[in-house]
Order: structure tokens, then sequence, then C-alpha cells
């Protein structure tokens, strides 16, 4: 499904420092309604932080998170992290180290928001649940403890979390990274079908292959700022940028 | 040594009475109340806000700081001198609780600091508050990390239990004092008391152990 020229959400000069260290030095960008967009960038160009931004996991110092009919964050130095929980309301994020809650089942962990934050009618919360789980292939696994599970379950019970929160936009921070490399094919799997299903997603990723198959846009971050964005195919295959050229050619060719 | 035996039996029931209406419920409420006031410690030392974590480290410090005898005395003996007389019982639970509240604010604030900040953050982003993470999310996994050293309190707890006699409370060692006070065998009703104290920790223990296992079945073996 292709994006549609509705925008979601806006990103608008997005400014974070950590101490001394600046970590976001005005980031923009715009996420349309079904779009797939990839952050890259190297280790330390800030990407998780501004993704995290996104969901009011982190405070930026200055610039603007808004949601096309809201809610739309200003950050300013001051502002509580309470301010900026609103976002949560249409997002939802999928961690790099799935975080899933170890004292509760499989399916506690993906019904716990919906029926005692979201307060949604719970014979339809635990339906729609058991429907995810089967999807994502882990319907007989509903009881069990993440413990129990693969890295590669554990990561889509994490997607299956995040979709149960209903969100308009799916925020994923290194779905992979923490994986075993036999493990990541099955979560990038359940990633590319929910952006087929015209799922809005922003995707921090190492995963050059996999952005160039499933993103629309990618933004290639060093630094701190927005160096070059454009669709997939040409900023991964051809970036007029000479970072971006770098950096590409570094992940191709590791050796 | 018949009579010996007469009095090991004789004085068995009048300990171990001290022991189910005085020891035992001292330890138990003590304990409660001071896990409340533990949390509330641990939570503040935990605090960003620099006052509250202030107050939970000068209070931690003079739990820990002074005699569990002295705390004891200077409610029950001291407190009188500024108008306010409390009764030996009340007095003990005051002074148990909030010893064990000093204690157990470590024990929570460690066992709370040792869940992963990625707990929190998920919980956050399922649109939980700080206080509803807390006691859905937290709490239930430090549990798990918090009883071994809990119970240890517990169980330094009802034997210092013994220290209320010293400010007139009847339980079990006041009771054995009592009875070598007529019979002078004081051999004899001391190791009693102790052997009785020695089986309620055995079966703390056990409980300890069972509690365990119950909150381990989420963690892969």
């Amino acid at each position: 499904m292709s994006p549609s020229n509705t925008t979601l959400l806006s990103v608008d000069s997005l400014h974070k420092a950590f101490g001394e260290n600046q970590v976001l030095k005005g980031i923009d960008f715009t996420v349309h309604s079904g779009e797939v967009v990839a952050l890259i960038g190297p280790s330390g160009s800030g990407k998780t932080t501004a993704l995290r931004c996104l969901n009011g996991l982190e405070i930026a110092d200055s610039g603007t998170v808004g949601f096309d009919g809201g809610p739309s964050v200003s950050f300013e130095a001051k502002t509580k992290p309470k301010t900026a929980q609103v976002l949560r309301e249409r997002s939802a994020m999928v961690f790099q180290g799935h975080h899933l809650f170890p004292h509760l089942t499989v399916l506690q962990n993906v019904t716990v928001g919906p029926i005692e934050v979201q307060k949604r009618a719970k014979d339809q919360v635990l339906a729609e649940a058991r429907k995810l789980l089967d999807r994502v292939g882990l319907a007989a696994k509903a009881d069990a403890y993440p413990n129990s599970l693969s890295g590669g379950q554990q990561q889509r019970v994490g997607i299956v979390r995040a979709l149960m929160q209903q969100p308009d936009l799916l925020l994923f921070d290194e779905p992979t990274s923490a994986l075993d490399p036999e493990l990541v094919g099955e979560v990038l799997t359940v990633i590319k079908e929910l952006a087929q299903e015209g799922w809005s997603m922003v995707l921090v990723t190492h995963e050059l292959a996999f952005a160039r198959d499933v993103a629309d846009t990618v933004v290639f971050m060093d630094g701190g700022v927005v160096v070059e964005t454009g669709p997939a195919a040409q900023v991964l295959s051809a970036p007029t940028n000479p970072r971006t050229q770098a950096f590409v050619q570094r992940l191709l060719h590791p050796f | 040594m018949d009579s010996n035996w007469q009095l090991l039996l004789d004085s068995l029931w009048p300990l171990a009475k001290g022991a189910i209406t005085a020891t035992i419920p001292l330890a138990l409420i003590s304990f409660i109340v001071g896990l409340v006031i533990a949390l509330f410690i641990a939570l503040m030392r935990i605090s960003k806000n620099p006052v509250l974590s202030a107050i939970g480290r000068v209070y931690i410090s003079i739990i820990r700081g002074t005699p569990l005898l002295v705390q004891l005395f200077v409610i029950f003996y001291g407190m009188p001198s500024l108008g306010i007389t409390i009764d030996p019982w009340p007095s003990a639970i005051i002074a148990f609780s909030l010893n064990i509240g000093g204690y157990a604010a470590e024990i929570i604030r460690a066992a709370i600091l040792s869940v992963p900040a990625g707990q929190w953050e998920a919980g956050y982003t399922l649109g939980m508050s700080r206080t509803r993470s807390l006691y859905r999310l937290i709490l239930p996994q430090a549990t798990r990390v918090a009883i071994p050293p809990l119970s240890n309190s517990f169980i330094s707890l009802v034997k210092d239990t013994s220290l209320a006699s010293t400010i007139l409370v009847t339980e079990m060692f006041r009771k054995a004092q009592e009875i070598t006070a007529s019979t002078y065998e004081f051999m004899l009703l001391y190791c009693e008391a102790a052997a009785i104290y020695w089986i309620i920790c055995l079966v703390l223990s056990a409980l300890q152990n069972s509690v365990e296992g119950r909150l381990e079945k989420y963690v892969t073996k």
C-alpha cells in the first residue's frame, strides 16, 4: 500500500542535549498516513533519541512533535514528562530489548494496557489479543511466560502488545538488533506484513536491505542532524550526500 | 532429673502462650507496619526530589546507627518526659516498626532498582502512570528479589522482640524470666525459650522457601 498525502506526524526542529553532549541539533521529518519511515545512521547519530522523543519517553529541549488532529507537544526545557505523555495516545513503541513483563503471561502482557489503562471491554480485548497472537504464530504461547520464549517470539509478542494499543503510528527502536541472526527474519516478516497492510511506522534500523524493501522514505541522520531524506530506493541505492554514501558503503561492505 | 522434666513440661505451655499471644503478633504487626514505612522511605530515597531523598537518607542513617534497645528505651522511658506516655505494647510496636522501616527500606530500594528501567518505560508507553507502573509492574518483580533479605529481617525481628521484655511486655522471654524467678532453673528455661525461638524460625524459613518457589514460576529454569 502506498502512503497517502495526508500528514500524520510532523517533527519540527527537535533539539536535545544530554549534559554537554548535543544529541539532536534540529531534526525535521514528516510521516504521512500509511507511510513507513526508516531512520538510519551511525551509532550515536541520535536516531533512537529522536524516536523516543516521538513517544514522550525522552523530553526534547526544544522543537515540536505533532499529530495531525492532535495531540501536539511543543517541547521546552521545563516540559514535564506528564505533558509529553499525550503522544502515547496515538503511537506505540516496540523496544530493542522487547521489555515484556516477565511476571505476566504473554496474554496478560498484551492486554494489560487495553484492559487496565484504556478500560476497553475485557472480552473484546482478549478476543482481539488471541487473534493477533495467532497472526504472529504464537496462539499456543498465550499462557506462557515471556522468559520461556525465544528472542524472536518475545519480539513478536512486543509487536502484538504495541498493536493492541490501537495506535495510529508504530514506533520501532532497532527491533532486531538484540536478536540472534537466525531469529531476525521472523520479526522482520511480521513488520513487513504490517507495512503492507498500511500501518504507519517509524523504524530505527540497521538492516539496510530491509529498509530498502519495506520503507517508503529513508531519513539518514548523522551527528544529530538529518543529512538526507528521500525515497528509500534512492537514498540507499544512489545517495547524494557523501556522508550517506560512506555509511551505506560501510554497511554493505563491512570488510 | 524427674523434676527437671516436669518443669520443662510445665513451663512449655506458659512459654508457648507467650509466643502465640505476644512474640508472634508483635513481630507480625511490627513487620507489616514496618514494610509500609519502608516502602515510603525507599521511594523517597529513589525520588529525584533532593529534599525527599535527604529525609529518607537521614531516617535510614538514624535507625541503622542506633541500637534497637536504645530506640525502645527512648520511646517507652524517654517520651514521658515530653509529656507523651505510651503503653508497653504500642511502644514496642512503634519501635520495632520504625526499626524495620529503616532496614527494609534499603532492601526495597535495592529491589526496585534491580528491575530494569525498560520495565518502567514499557509501562509508560502503555499509558500507565508512575504509580500504576510501580504497583503493577515493578513491585511484583522487585518482590522476588526482596523476599530472601526481607525474610532475614523478619526472622531477626522475631528474636529481637525479646528486647520488649525490658519495657514490660510479657512476651515469651519475659515469661521465661518470670518462671526462673521462682525456680532458679536458668539454664533449663532459657534453653527452652531458645528452642521455641528456633522452631518458630524453622517454620518461617520453610515459609520463605515456599513463597520463593511460587514467585520463581516465571523465571526460566
